[in-house]
């Protein structure tokens, strides 16, 4: 079972054409605002693995789960930051074993099916990187 | 002699024409002769901002055919064409994310159907955006053509499974643009990316090492200049000019890269792409791996 609030996103972005979907992510991108190294460590054990924007998460306790700050270090990672913000509003503070067991194919319901291998690859690392972070209570780059 | 006509030439390029600067595209947003496309891995990229006037060529929705392993054929490039308003005269100056890695795919793409008119802004992307250039999210729109494409001949710039095979029997020359942990088969795939489903590992027999993002000063994105290129591709791998050289990666498109340094920036007159690549090669049955 989903998070109420991921599965509301999905269902947002499940009716919009391809050029509304990236309008709706863009938006989100540029709502993102990064964190600062006091905030999220840039070291090894955050950083997420496969994802060349340069992100890092970090958590929190909140609620009944975790907050998810996600540190996106490249300016030109609209679509990392993009997926930062979702992130971080449909699962920070939702029960843990809900957020542990979401799939990082999540990702091609979120940008489509026409993502590059590399480009995937990052994003479905940050996913995985959230579930794994529910699953052990803090970040484990692996 | 413009000021940016003289840094491409002070490269020392074969075919320096092939290049242009950022300076150089920004003089000519509004000339018609040209055809601004942007091409990139990230699908947001071009629609948060992009060059005034550019259009967007997606590797996956435009170029490639929907259902086979292969690209568009001849309707599908004439229909591309007429849509971004495109004659057999035009200029296309590609640029793109990822040091052009889309971009120099793209122009591959077009060299198969004839258009060999293409540009290569150098730096791509990041540069224009380092230099604190002017991006829109305007999309222009241009009125329909009745570009006539010519068919895709593949012969001259593209390698199938069976040319390599040929290829290397001949004693010809293969560059493998993979990373190293690739070409020497500890790992099946790019870092950081997953298994593609190659069951060897290895590269083709003979191939030389050259990972291709050396061509590309990483802070810029800028290829090197031609005495860096030469030092990497023929001191240190043993290319030749006059060679017949065979170029391939994991799928073809970081190859399209190595393919554009070695045809216009060093002059090679005969390089192909082989677009099957690792992922072909090393899952056919058969077929000889080196370690």
């Amino acid at each position: 079972m989903k998070p109420a609030k991921l599965q509301a996103v999905l269902e947002d972005l499940s009716v919009l054409e391809r050029t509304e979907r990236i309008e709706y992510l863009i938006a989100l991108g540029e709502e993102y605002r990064n964190f600062s190294p006091e905030e999220v460590p840039r070291d090894a054990t955050c950083r997420v693995p496969g994802c060349e924007s340069e992100v890092y998460l970090g958590v929190s306790p909140l609620g009944e789960g975790l907050r998810l700050k996600f540190a996106v270090d490249n300016p030109q990672g609209i679509s990392a930051m993009a997926l930062a913000t979702i992130l971080d509003n449909s699962l920070s503070g939702e029960p843990l074993s809900q957020v542990s067991e979401i799939s990082e194919d999540l990702i091609y319901d979120i940008f489509g099916r026409d993502l590059s291998m590399g480009k995937s690859m990052g994003l479905s690392g940050m996913v995985r990187m959230a579930r794994d972070s529910a699953r052990y209570g803090k970040p484990l780059a692996s | 002699m413009s000021a940016t006509l003289t840094q491409i030439l002070e490269k020392g390029y074969a075919r320096p024409e092939a290049l242009v600067t950022t300076e150089w595209l920004a003089e000519r947003l509004d000339d018609p002769s040209i055809r601004i496309v942007e091409s990139n891995e990230d699908p947001l990229l071009y629609v948060q901002g992009h060059i005034r006037n550019a259009v967007e060529i997606d590797w996956v929705r435009d170029l490639n055919d929907p259902l086979r392993r292969d690209y568009l054929d001849a309707a599908g490039f004439q229909a591309l064409l007429r849509r971004i308003g495109a004659t057999s005269e035009t200029i296309f100056v590609f640029y793109g994310d990822k040091n052009n890695w889309w971009a120099t795919y793209a122009a591959w793409v077009f060299h198969l159907f004839g258009h060999t008119n293409v540009r290569i802004v150098d730096g791509g992307r990041l540069k224009w955006v380092k230099e604190g250039r002017e991006l829109t999210k305007e999309v222009p729109t241009f009125a329909p053509t009745d570009y006539v494409a010519q068919p895709r001949n593949d012969e001259r710039f593209r390698a199938y499974r069976d040319d390599v095979l040929r290829h290397l029997n001949a004693g010809n020359k293969l560059i493998d643009v993979r990373s190293p942990e690739e070409f020497n088969g500890t790992r099946l795939h790019m870092e950081n990316y997953p298994n593609e489903g190659a069951l060897r590992g290895g590269h083709i027999p003979g191939a030389k090492s050259v990972p291709w993002a050396k061509a590309v000063n990483p802070e810029d994105g800028t290829f090197l200049p031609a005495d860096s290129l030469k030092a990497l591709y023929e001191e240190t791998a043993g290319l030749e000019s006059t060679d017949d050289v065979v170029v391939y990666c994991r799928i073809g498109e970081r190859s399209s890269h190595t393919w554009f340094v070695l045809r216009y920036l060093l002059g090679y007159e005969n390089v192909r792409n082989y677009d099957g690549s690792w992922t072909e090669w090393g899952n056919s049955v058969g077929l000889p791996i080196e370690k």
